[in-house]
């Protein structure tokens, strides 16, 4: 039987940042992955690093992550491209939320600029006419995210972990028991995204369909993250089903076409309808993207607790298990804040922003 | 635009044209689509300077100007749904009805990387067919053609008709394995007309068998090109190499309509049964994606397919004893062009593997399968969506392809967005 300081359960960016990060804290580390690294909801994002203002706790969580993705925006395979986010106001109304949001941001240290009408058009030529302005937040990026998580994972092998391209099966009292029976001993930290009702029945959590376009290269048909104001709701609504325009220049020249979001629907076929609502969308606030070409449309999942926020920290009622998922659509940027969370709580240690909204006791009686 | 066709074809090939003709012949209304601008397919390719041969006309002719048929050229599948296909043409996008399916989407040129593929100047046997056939100029150009298979002489004799001095036809198959598939022709006596018709045109030119395309040799463009026969290494300047190593039959269509796939050797085809049907009730498949098998295999193939989708089996039946007899052909084939091991060592670490995204052989090591090596080199991720790249790394041993998704092949953004594929009350925001 084989002793760990850590089993880290799942290698999708979350597992790999606990990985990354408990092996260069010196702990001896196991990874359990069955699937290519990054393989789940990790390979279908669009790798957006951006500060979402609508809750604290997720800004406070998103700030710090952002903070430390700059020690990864010099490695090749991450296709680190510090584009910008533009947040476009379609209207007088969503102009007007612009100050207010930009306060949030600065408390929390992102730095933005208003942006007009006039300096809309100049940044962004292909935009529709009649938007009524918009918010720049110049220091975000976009990453290539499974490429990111492998490279997490290597790191944390070289330190000394070891990978297990297996199946957690159970969870035992003092570790897991692999699908091939394999026993490994020590804390567990289950990082499985959409898979944690498997594991963890006691957190709920929902899957939360989307669907990306991508087309073929047209470099310098829009050079920021471009994404409406409106997004939020979208994003954070309850509505079964939602589309929003959000759209990124790939280092490539190629187009990433988003966002869809869907409960109800656990199959990963794409679905033309919501392609066909969601692109729609876009062409509203860019309608050059009617001539381009899809080269490929695929789907993902993500991990949606109750209230939005990832489970960070001990599960409740145990001692040896810990939990780092649900990160909805926010799992990449917030990936590596998150393991500095858990695995600071795991050595005892202080953590650096406040822990308690991301508890899990918040959803267990 | 929504249409609804008793039999819809797909692929207008010698089997699509033979499908589309035999089902009109019990009063279908048919509807036949294909990506290309005209009519014919691969072996029947227009030619914008020879007229082509009378077979070919009368294939088309007969297909195309009947009443029942509608045709539909440039035009692209894009997805599905039960009972319905998703196309866009230049124009615009639609849907399609049918009661049933037929598949013959025909075969594409496996392309395996060798140092140099990529350079200009080097392309596909049959790619520089169909170049020759649009008309791009090689009067005076020095061609050599390599690769293996029957193709190889109706390249040559493409690019002889068209003016290029053609250096030799480089068969990587044994001087023996060439004999013996030449001496078993008479049993196909179309096939031997043809293959003495293209003897006579390519009177003059060096047919070489045991020969392997080593390396392409230039910097900004092809110059030389290197080559192992049975007396070593040579070096061959010329202007373009047409290289080819056989047919891969198109089943993506297939694919995406879940239908049932056999393995010849590391690439799939689309399974029937003796009417052409797949393990989907509504959905036939014809040609060369059911098995490589040429022109006549198509031609009753399609037949059979049109006449079964018609719901006219007795009509079908009476053309089993020609599928079995042509189907034999295809064996032969695949018997005696079994491709050389040296052939698969060719890459070196360096030499690109996916041309749309630069992938290198090398960069897919330590991935044993396909999605861990796509997600991180992004091979097969480009334009050609792993068409190539993916032939050709199942065809070395490394690992085989995928599932589908729509769409099909790079669709126009407003097709996907604009068109009312579905009633819009469904999807209003
Ligand atoms: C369409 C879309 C777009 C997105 N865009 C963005 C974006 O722009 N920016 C952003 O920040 N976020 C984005 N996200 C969100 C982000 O992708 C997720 O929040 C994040 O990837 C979650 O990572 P994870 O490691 O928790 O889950 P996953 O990546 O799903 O990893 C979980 C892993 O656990 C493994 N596993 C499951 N069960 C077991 C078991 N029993 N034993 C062992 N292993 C197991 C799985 O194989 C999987 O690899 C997007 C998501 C989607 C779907
Ligand atoms: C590059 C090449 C060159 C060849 N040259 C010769 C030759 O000179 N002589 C010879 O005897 N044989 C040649 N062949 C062999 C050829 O496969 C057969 O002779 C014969 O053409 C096969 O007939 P088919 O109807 O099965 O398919 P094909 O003739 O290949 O016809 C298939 C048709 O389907 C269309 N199609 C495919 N998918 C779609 C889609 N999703 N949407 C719309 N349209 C679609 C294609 O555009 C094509 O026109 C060649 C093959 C290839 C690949």
């Amino acid at each position: 039987m084989k002793t760990y300081d850590l089993i880290v359960v799942g290698a999708g960016i979350v597992g790999a940042a606990c990985a990354d990060y408990a092996s260069a804290e010196g702990l001896r580390v196991a990874i359990v992955e069955p699937g290519p690294v990054g393989g789940g909801a990790t390979a279908a994002a669009m790798g957006h690093l951006v500060a979402m203002d609508d809750d604290p706790a997720e800004l406070a969580l998103s700030r710090y992550s952002l903070e430390l993705w700059e020690s990864l925006s010099n490695l090749p395979q991450a296709e680190f491209s510090r584009c910008g986010t533009l947040w476009v106001a379609s209207n007088e109304r969503e102009l007007a939320s612009i100050p207010a949001k930009r306060a949030r941001l600065a408390a929390a240290g992102v730095e933005t600029e208003a942006i007009d009408s006039d300096t809309l058009y100049r940044l962004e030529p292909a935009l529709a006419p009649g938007l009524a302005g918009g918010m720049r937040v110049p220091g975000e990026a976009v990453v290539y995210p499974p490429a990111v998580a492998r490279h997490l994972v290597d790191r944390a092998v070289e330190r000394g972990a070891r990978m297990y391209s297996r199946r957690v099966a159970h969870i035992e009292y003092g570790g897991v028991r692999l699908d091939d029976d394999t026993r490994l001993q020590g804390p567990a930290l289950i990082a499985t995204g959409c898979a944690l009702a498997q594991l963890l029945p006691t957190l709920p959590l929902r899957a939360r369909k989307g669907h990306l376009v991508i087309t073929d290269r047209h470099p310098g048909l829009v050079h920021h993250q471009l994404l409406e104001l409106g997004y939020a709701d979208s994003a954070h609504g309850d509505a079964d089903s939602s589309v929003a325009f959000n759209v990124q220049p790939r280092p490539t020249g190629q187009i990433l076409i988003g966002s869809s979001r869907e409960f109800g629907s656990s199959t990963p076929e794409v679905s033309l309808p919501m392609v066909r609502r969601m692109l729609a969308r876009s062409f509203r606030f860019l309608p050059a993207l009617r001539q381009l070409d899809a080269l490929r449309i695929w789907t993902g999942f993500r991990p949606v607790s109750p209230d939005g926020r990832p489970y960070l920290g001990r599960v409740p009622h145990e001692h040896q298990l810990w939990v780092a998922a649900g990160h909805e659509g926010l799992g990449i940027t917030t990936s590596l804040g998150s393991a500095r969370l858990v695995v600071d709580q795991l050595l005892g240690r202080a953590t650096a922003i406040d822990a308690s909204p991301y508890d899990p006791a918040r959803v267990v009686a | 635009m929504n249409e609804y066709y008793d039999v819809l074809v797909v692929g207008a090939g010698p089997a699509g044209l033979a499908a589309a003709q035999a089902a009109t012949s019990h009063g279908a209304r048919v509807g036949l689509i294909d990506a290309q601008a005209t009519a014919g397919g691969q072996v029947w390719r227009h030619d914008v300077r020879h007229a082509a041969p009378s077979l070919a006309r009368r294939s088309i002719g007969g297909a195309l100007t009947h009443s029942r048929v509608d045709w539909l050229a440039r035009t692209q599948v894009v997805a599905v749904e039960t009972g319905s296909l998703f196309v866009e043409d230049p124009r615009r996008g639609s849907r399609l009805d049918y009661g049933a399916l037929v598949l013959a989407t025909g075969a594409r040129e496996l392309l395996l990387p060798f140092p140099g593929w990529t350079l200009p100047g080097v392309t596909g046997a049959g790619g520089l067919q169909a170049l020759a056939k649009q008309g791009w100029p090689l009067a005076g150009r020095r061609v050599l053609i390599a690769g293996s298979g029957p193709l190889l002489l109706a390249a040559a004799a493409t690019a002889k008709r068209h003016g290029a001095t053609v250096l030799g036809i480089y068969e990587q198959a044994g001087a023996d394995a060439v004999r013996r598939f030449a001496g078993s022709l008479w049993r196909w006596p179309a096939k031997a007309i043809q293959a003495a018709l293209l003897r006579g045109q390519l009177a003059g030119v060096p047919y070489r068998c045991g020969s392997v395309v080593r390396r392409a040799l230039g910097d900004s463009t092809l110059r030389t090109v290197e080559l192992e026969g049975p007396h070593g290494i040579e070096q061959v300047p010329c202007d373009q190499l047409a290289i080819g190593y056989g047919l891969l039959p198109n089943v993506e269509l297939a694919q995406l309509l879940g239908c049932e796939l056999r393995w010849e050797g590391a690439h799939p085809q689309v399974s029937t049964d003796i009417w052409q049907q797949t393990n989907i009730d509504t959905v036939y498949a014809a040609g060369e994606v059911c098995g490589i098998g040429g022109r006549d295999s198509a031609r009753v193939e399609g037949a059979i397919a049109g006449h079964a989708a018609a719901g006219a089996r007795s009509a079908a039946m009476a053309l089993q004893p020609r599928r079995r007899h042509a189907r034999a052909f295809a064996e032969a084939l695949r018997t005696r062009f079994a491709l050389d091991a040296r052939v698969y060592a060719l890459a070196t670490p360096d030499t690109l593997i996916c041309r749309c995204e630069d992938v290198a052989l090398s960069d897919m090591d330590g991935y044993t399968d396909t999605r861990s090596a796509k997600l991180a080199t992004r091979c097969g991720m480009g334009a050609c969506q792993g068409r190539i790249c993916g032939a050709a790394l199942a065809e070395l041993g490394r690992f085989s392809g995928g599932g589908q998704r729509p769409p099909l092949f790079p669709a126009r953004l407003s097709t996907l967005g604009d068109t009312d594929f579905f009633p819009l009350a469904t999807i209003e925001e």
